[in-house]
């Protein structure tokens, strides 16, 4: 089980969390001005790295904040994200 | 003939004798004594079976690596497949002979199993010398230590200052079974097993601890590994440091007539304890053609001869096959010796399965001759090192030991070579792998499923990956072994539930007024974890019949509901109204306060994520109600789109959905019944519109009346705080003719008026449109170019295809037969022979209906809006009954009835 690093509660088990995928994968400003292929993209390809990856976890059973963490796909290392105090 | 010493064995409890059984047969033993100690001192070698060959197996290791000595416990609670080496006596008890699979026990297990969760700065798996000085030094930093030791106590001089250290958590009889990721540990503490039905009632049996450290020393030891040869699994046959233990734990002669062969030192060592003990040694022979003088020496004052450069290439076993005789060929040829013992060790493994588990590397060491750690684990936060033998195998060898596994041994005798005994896999089986090209230690495995048995390959993982590398004539450094993997030790499924079984699985939801509904004797409906009255049988009355009688009041009288579970989420903000129109597909910003707006959610996708209420409370304080299943997803995606997307809108949500009870009142006598009861209430069609809300005294608690219906009939919702929720339903109970009613019934109405249920007639591929609710979709809002989570998504070409599927109503032609929810939509006449039969939908509700007078259903139908009027068989277990498609809303299609 991993032990994440909730920025407002400290570290808590991942059982505690939801997972929340990719981070920085902005809502578009204006989604009507996107083809399909471009809002097809934003709503289902997602990065797959094997390596550090920057993902989204939220505290549910806890605070209910999203954060960023950033992930290593191989080890599970998990490190805060310090670029990424801004929710996303 | 006993073998039982007269003095001697260090885990022995000689004041305390008891008595067991094996199938039956009574054997006498001592408090401390292992089931395996216990039958070799009495000299019953008979533990098991081959599971194919039937071939008698005896003990052979005394401990976890132990591979033939598994029996069924049948006394107590029973338990399959349990360690004889592993599992301690105790007076009564009973286990039974098993041929290489046991059995799960009858009935259900009662004993009681428990969770603890740790945390402690350093975790020591081992309290052995390393595993002790290693917990004192971090206690000596005062940080919190836990120990881990499988044994029933510590046997280290330092045990005593270690148990007592205030920060310093000692659990014996506990088995360190999982390492996963950050320094998650899984340990298995045995409490009570030992002690019979002498068990506290109030312990319990077992505990599955969770241990978090930020640090773990693994001072795991060696396990020891076997030699093998032709017919090497005979009971009689034993590894030389497990026969020398039982000797020095449980005063127990393993054998009387022996022979010894060994690769390395400690095997030596053990030679020389057994002689001491009284084993009479025929002969020591070492595969290498070097060793320490010393043991040397200590061998030949005990008059033992030692043979280097021997190897045994057989035994010869007795009418039942037992071990009777031992050929071992040394530089003289081959000599056969009349023995009872045969003690073999090829060598020490260090334990390292915790450290593989965690993602450490392992590297075969010759100066070891074992794998032995190498590059940690590659999470550096979580730090794991090892102390002890665990790193090194050796324990003060002066000569270092053979990396030797299997002499030369014929094709005809190579199926007697037993690499794994409890799979009855054997040396033939890897030849025939490697005839078969496979060369992967890991494909190896898996062909012949050696490692495979409950002991993992604990007993002969090490040795088959040495024997594989000589028939590959690979080095061994090259054939690497396979990856361990959790558990250590088989754990049953009992303790992983702990005490989440039973009415403790799953959380139970229940409304204020549930203790109504049990004093009613209400058959209840599992609906999500909440518990909701399905129907209100009256005497005698079956549930079709109770439903028909609670649908008629509805429609022609009144009826009342509790509609509790409803999600509600209270939203604050000066943003809520642009939020709100941002998630829902409608417009929600000019809701005036006391007005109530119905609303559809999609997912980014398009597609129908939960419907409800919108009821505006203030200018900036809103009340959403949700369907009971999405209650805590509508608020999860609420929070989401806040926190993530819009930081910048002024809006706060909190559920409140136990906080607040629900009673719905429908029908059209139900304006009645609230004038009654809210003397104070303009209820008037023009004082109290439909979808408007007024705060008001209900029987003398204070209400949120809202006006709205699920059933198409003029109906309201009393909203009250939860404490007067069941004072609430007593006091509409008791207005006068008021027909309670329950899940069912709310289901055919709503369906009466082709209402879908989000996640019945959905399943996440439905838009609004397919719903035939695309007047839930703000026209302004679209007009205006202004987006919603969704928007986009819906104006996509494949969102409005023609042939997208439409939900429609359905009904039987013949105006009887009753549709089955899930019927698949065929052609009518569609040959249901002919596979694949065509398929254009499904039904996702079905219901008898009193106020159609006929079964009708709701059905998702390719481009149903369309195909209105037309024929079709709905087919459910191979039976079609012939529909006709009609309209979504069967019933009041115009709406007539909500206003009373
Ligand atoms: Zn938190």
């Amino acid at each position: 089980m991993l032990t994440l690093p909730c920025p407002f509660c400290g570290p808590r088990d991942e059982t505690e969390f939801g997972y929340g995928g990719e981070a920085g994968v902005a809502y578009p400003e204006r989604p009507a001005d996107l083809d399909d292929a471009a809002w097809a993209e934003y709503l289902f390809l997602r990065a797959n790295p094997r390596g550090w990856f920057t993902e989204r976890w939220v505290h549910r059973a806890g605070c209910r904040q999203w954060f960023t963490v950033r992930r290593h796909t191989v080890t599970n290392e998990v490190v805060p994200d310090a670029a990424a105090q801004e929710v996303r | 003939m006993s073998s039982r010493l007269p003095t001697g064995g260090t885990r022995l409890d000689r004041s305390r004798p008891v008595t067991i059984s094996i199938d039956g047969q009574d054997v006498p033993a001592f408090v401390g004594d292992t089931l395996a100690s216990a039958l070799l001192g009495s000299d019953v070698r008979l533990v098991s079976a081959g599971i194919y060959s039937g071939r008698p197996r005896g003990v052979m290791g005394v401990g976890a690596e132990e591979s033939n000595a598994f029996v069924q416990v049948t006394s107590g609670p029973g338990e399959p497949m349990v360690r004889a080496t592993e599992l301690e006596v105790h007076e009564g008890l009973s286990v039974e002979r098993i041929a290489g699979r046991g059995w799960l026990p009858e009935g259900i297990d009662h004993t009681r199993y428990d969770k603890v969760w740790a945390h402690c700065e350093v975790l020591v798996v081992g309290g052995g010398e390393a595993g002790v000085t290693a917990a004192l030094e971090a206690a000596a930093r005062g940080v919190r230590v836990v120990v881990c030791d499988d044994r029933p106590a510590l046997t280290d001089a330092r045990a005593g200052e270690l148990v007592s250290h205030p920060d310093v958590r000692v659990l014996t009889r506990t088995t360190v079974v999982g390492a996963h990721d950050h320094h998650h540990l899984v340990a298995v503490e045995r409490r009570t097993d030992h002690l019979g039905d002498d068990a506290p009632p109030d312990v319990a049996r077992r505990r599955l601890w969770h241990v978090k450290a930020a640090e773990v020393v693994l001072a795991t030891g060696t396990q020891e590994r076997p030699l093998v040869f032709p017919d090497n699994d005979r009971p009689g046959v034993m590894l030389a440091g497990a026969a020398a233990t039982y000797v020095r734990r449980y005063g127990v002669l393993p054998g009387h007539r022996g022979v010894v062969w060994v690769a390395h030192d400690d095997g030596l060592a053990d030679a020389v304890a057994l002689a001491d003990a009284g084993v009479e040694l025929l002969v020591v022979a070492d595969v290498r053609t070097t060793v320490t003088p010393a043991l040397a020496d200590a061998l030949a004052e005990r008059g033992v001869p030692l043979v280097l450069g021997a190897e045994v290439v057989g035994t010869d076993g007795d009418d039942d096959g037992f071990l009777y005789r031992v050929h071992l060929r040394g530089p003289d040829g081959v000599v056969v010796h009349d023995v009872d013992l045969l003690a073999v060790s090829g060598g020490l493994n260090p334990a390292v399965q915790l450290w593989s588990q965690a993602g450490g590397k392992l590297a075969w060491s010759t100066e070891a001759a074992g794998f032995v750690p190498a590059a940690p684990p590659p999470d550096a936060a979580y730090p794991l090192s090892v102390v002890g033998s665990a790193l090194t195998g050796a324990t003060g060898a002066v000569t270092a030991p053979a990396t030797f596994f299997c002499g030369d041994v014929d094709d005809a005798d190579a199926a007697r070579v037993y690499l794994d005994p409890q799979r009855d896999a054997t040396l033939a089986d890897v030849r025939h792998a490697h005839l078969a090209g496979l060369t992967s230690v890991e494909h190896v495995k898996r062909f012949t499923t050696i490692g495979t048995a409950s002991d993992q390959g604990r007993g002969f993982g090490v040795l088959t990956v040495g024997v594989l590398a000589q028939v590959l004539g690979r080095p061994v450094t090259e054939v690497g072994t396979t990856t361990y993997r959790p558990p250590y030790t088989p754990l049953p499924f009992g303790l992983l539930a702990g005490r989440d079984r039973g009415a403790l699985s799953d959380p139970v939801r229940v409304t204020a007024m549930h203790d109504r509904h049990l004093a009613a004797g209400v058959p209840l409906e599992d609906v999500g974890q909440w518990k909701r009255p399905w129907y209100f049988p009256q005497r005698g009355e079956s549930m079709h019949d109770a439903v028909l009688r609670e649908c008629r009041a509805v429609r022609e009288d009144v009826g009342m509901m509790d509609a509790s579970t409803l999600g509600k989420i209270v939203c604050h903000g000066a943003d809520v109204g642009e939020m709100l129109d941002r998630v829902y597909t409608g417009l929600m910003s000019s809701l005036k306060v006391g007005k109530v707006r119905y609303g559809v959610m999609c997912s980014p996708d398009g597609m129908v994520a939960d419907d409800g209420t919108v009821a505006r409370l203030s200018d900036d304080e809103w009340l959403l109600t949700t369907t009971t299943g999405n209650a805590a997803s509508v608020l999860d995606t609420l929070e989401e789109w806040q926190q993530t997307e819009w930081p910048d809108l002024d809006a706060r949500f909190t559920s409140v959905t136990e906080q607040w009870a629900v009673v719905a009142l429908a029908g059209p006598r139900s304006r009645d019944v609230l004038a009654g009861l809210a003397p104070d209430l303009d209820v008037s069609a023009e004082g109290f519109a439909f979808m408007e809300w007024r705060d008001a005294t209900v029987a003398g608690l204070p209400v949120r009346v809202m006006r709205i219906s699920f059933s198409g009939e003029l109906a309201y919702e009393l909203h009250v705080p939860a404490a007067w929720g069941g004072a609430l339903w007593d006091a509409v109970a008791s207005a006068g003719g008021v027909t309670p009613y329950g899940t069912e019934t709310m289901h055919v109405l709503r369906a009466e008026k082709g209402y879908p249920i989000v996640g019945q007639d959905t399943d996440g591929t439905v838009t609004p449109v397919d719903l035939g609710m695309a007047w839930a979709i703000s026209p302004k809002k679209v007009r205006e170019g202004r987006d919603f989570v969704g928007a986009r998504s819906l104006v996509r070409d494949e969102s409005n295809r023609p042939d997208r599927r439409h939900l429609v109503g359905l009904v039987p032609v013949d105006g009887s037969t009753a549709i089955a929810e899930g019927s698949q939509l065929v052609d009518a006449g569609a040959d249901l022979a002919a596979v694949p039969v065509p398929m254009h939908g499904h039904v996702t509700s079905a219901y008898a209906s009193v106020a159609l007078g006929t079964p009708f259903a709701l059905a998702l139908l390719d481009g149903g809006r369309d195909r209105l009027g037309e024929e079709l068989d709905a087919v459910d277990l191979r039976v079609p009954v012939r529909v006709r498609v009609t309209e979504p809303v069967p019933y009041d299609p115009e709406g007539e009835r909500r206003d009373g």
